[in-house]
């Protein structure tokens, strides 16, 4: 599902993240390990086609990511690129609903209701739907920011230190939603963390600092 | 959702700094249109009573007050000329035809004029009820008139000397109604149009003796059109002179000031002279109002900046949910718009209201037919130039937005 060749980037020169080879198949979980600093999250940008590389070349699906062109490259995230990030990050001015809504019309798919409160009700947050944002705490937020991200039916799921800020039940919680959702949708799923918590749980592991 | 219920939801989340924005730009607009309502609204109104009329001769004095108390029916006559003086001057040969007129009474603020059948016909004047004037003494009373007065044919009133309602009264000759006018919408609908004969018989009845009257009406000298018959004392107020051609306009007025103890005065001239005057003021009312206009712009700029700024993470979640860099850029734009449009049509409400109250609130208003119940094409140029403000005031912050780095502002977590 995802290919990387011979990929290459450089905040400045003494910071390099340089990964000759990778894949990721189908249904495949990928755990990204590092310390901070180490590239993990711009890693998860590349892939998710918010930076380019300076070289090399990302596959997701037959798709070449850095070949498209930048609004081209928007639609395709938009429509196979479900992103979580460390902090919830929803558009508070919207309500858990609209947020969602907002989510498939940015991407360029139809406004369904009913594939929201199912996926709203999948991740048990069936009655949080006509909330505002702010009424959520902070496991909840983080859960619709996976039903966000699990919305269009990805192709891959890309979560950026996805507990960090959650105290350990919560973060327990998020990382069995991101597992089972993405086996449900038969997504790969990357996970970049330096939580020691999430470690034992995923076979296939990458760690930077010593890549 | 869609990008302008995105857009409502941001303008919704931060009401106080709407309503302050929505109310400068509603506050300037409709400042502008009062304005533009009361100055169109007022020249229309002028140049549709100076229709017709090339110059008016009358007594020396101020020009303007001559053109005002004649035609427009505002200002106190500037005095009498001699109706022989008058009449003699109407032989010159640029001269097409004149309307003698004679002023000095009125009924309950009402002005009655001493006149002939011309003077009707010169504003296109119809009668709705009972029949035209012709005999001395018998009147035939504008619409407003006969609104206000709740006046019926076959009414008798007595005059009040001067032109304001607390003068006192000629209570020796009362005037009849035999006929009321159509509505006009112009200075005929408020007066109260007789014999120039009826105007000197009641203030001949005042200053002399009992005569021998009391006995059958008397038909009018001139009640169709013309001068009417008197003697060497007789005197008129103004007389309403339309040019044989354009040559009249460049002669007469000068021979008239220089060799006659007459005055002319031009109906365009003049008005245009009192729209300079006014214009000065209206000018700088509307300075002030495109000001406010303007701070409206930059608040709204400032406000969309600054709350630009707290939604860079926004911005970027859009982005990365597959929101092209130009539709955030239309989402920031839309935002400008929306409050420069409820502030257009808040402005546009309140000028018509504010117009109409004043309208309301100004007894006059009535004689000039002010509402503020009309749309004037201006308006939609003053609406498009706030919408562009608007526009203008949202650019730097769209243009912000549309330059989101979503990986910067994503890793700076």
């Amino acid at each position: 599902m995802i290919v990387i060749d011979n990929l290459s980037f450089g905040y400045s020169n003494h910071k390099i993240l340089s990964i000759p080879h990778l894949e990721v198949k189908e249904s495949e979980h990928l755990l990204v390990l590092g310390s901070s600093g180490s590239g993990k999250t711009t890693l998860l940008h590349i892939l998710g086609g918010l930076l380019a590389p300076k070289q090399g070349k990302v596959i997701i699906g037959e798709t070449d990511l850095y070949k498209l062109s930048g609004s081209q490259r928007d639609k395709y995230r938009g429509q196979n690129i479900g992103l979580v990030f460390q902090k919830a990050h929803l558009i508070t001015a919207l309500s858990v609903q609209d947020n969602l809504l907002l989510t498939q019309y940015l991407a360029g798919m139809a406004q369904d209701k009913g594939r929201v409160k199912e996926v709203l009700e999948e991740l048990g947050l069936g009655e949080k739907r006509k909330k505002s944002v702010r009424e959520l705490s902070q496991g909840e937020q983080q859960r619709v920011t996976i039903a966000r991200a699990l919305l269009n039916r990805p192709r891959i799921i890309l979560a950026d230190e996805p507990t960090a800020s959650l105290d350990d039940k919560n973060a327990q919680k998020v990382i069995e939603l991101l597992k089972s959702q993405a086996e449900h949708y038969k997504a790969s799923l990357l996970i970049a963390t330096h939580d020691q918590r999430v470690k034992d749980q995923f076979e296939l592991q990458l760690n930077l600092a010593t890549a | 959702m869609n990008l302008i219920a995105l857009s409502w939801n941001y303008i919704k989340a931060k009401p106080l700094n709407m309503l302050l924005n929505m109310l400068l730009m509603g506050l300037g607009i409709a400042i502008i249109l009062v304005l533009i309502l009361l100055s169109t609204q007022l020249e229309d109104n002028l140049s549709k009573n100076k229709k017709g009329v090339d110059l008016v001769v009358g007594a020396k004095g101020s020009p303007l007050q001559l053109i005002l108390a004649n035609v427009y029916h505002i200002d106190f006559p500037t005095g009498n000329i001699k109706l022989q003086e008058a009449k003699d001057l109407t032989r010159n040969r640029l001269i097409a035809s004149a309307i003698p007129l004679a002023l000095g009474d009125n009924y309950r603020g009402f002005r009655i004029v001493g006149t002939n059948h011309d003077y009707v016909q010169l504003y296109e004047a119809s009668i709705a009820e009972g029949e035209i004037w012709r005999n001395n003494l018998d009147v035939v009373v504008g619409a407003n008139v006969a609104e206000k007065l709740q006046s019926k044919i076959g009414d008798s009133f007595f005059g009040a000397h001067g032109l304001s309602v607390e003068d006192m009264d000629h209570d020796e000759m009362s005037y009849h109604i035999v006929g009321i006018l159509e509505k006009n919408n112009s200075v005929i609908d408020n007066l109260i149009l007789t014999n120039i004969e009826s105007v000197w018989a009641v203030h001949e009845h005042e200053e002399e003796h009992e005569e021998e009257e009391h006995g059958l009406p008397q038909v009018g000298s001139a009640y169709e059109t013309g001068f009417p018959e008197g003697d060497e004392d007789a005197e008129i107020t103004s007389m309403l002179i339309k040019f044989r051609s354009p040559m009249g306009a460049v002669t007469l007025p000068r021979m008239i000031n220089a060799n006659t103890n007459m005055q002319a005065a031009s109906p365009a001239f003049e008005t245009q002279r009192l729209f300079s005057l006014l214009g000065i003021g209206v000018d700088l009312l509307k300075a002030f109002a495109a000001i406010i206009i303007i701070i409206a712009g930059l608040s709204i700029f400032i406000s969309l900046y600054n709350a630009l700024k707290d939604r860079k993470y926004d911005l970027a979640i859009m982005r990365s949910l597959g929101a092209s860099k130009t539709k955030l850029f239309i989402h920031v734009i839309l935002e400008g718009v929306i409050i420069t449009v409820l502030g257009g049509a808040l402005g546009f409400l309140l000028g018509h209201g504010l117009t109409e109250f004043l309208a309301g609130l100004y007894e006059k208003s009535d004689d000039i037919g002010l509402t503020g119940l009309v749309f004037v094409n201006q308006e939609f140029i003053v609406m498009l130039i706030s919408v562009g403000i608007g526009i203008l005031a949202s650019i730097i912050p769209a243009i912000n937005a549309y330059k989101t780095d979503i990986s910067e502002v994503l890793a700076k977590e």
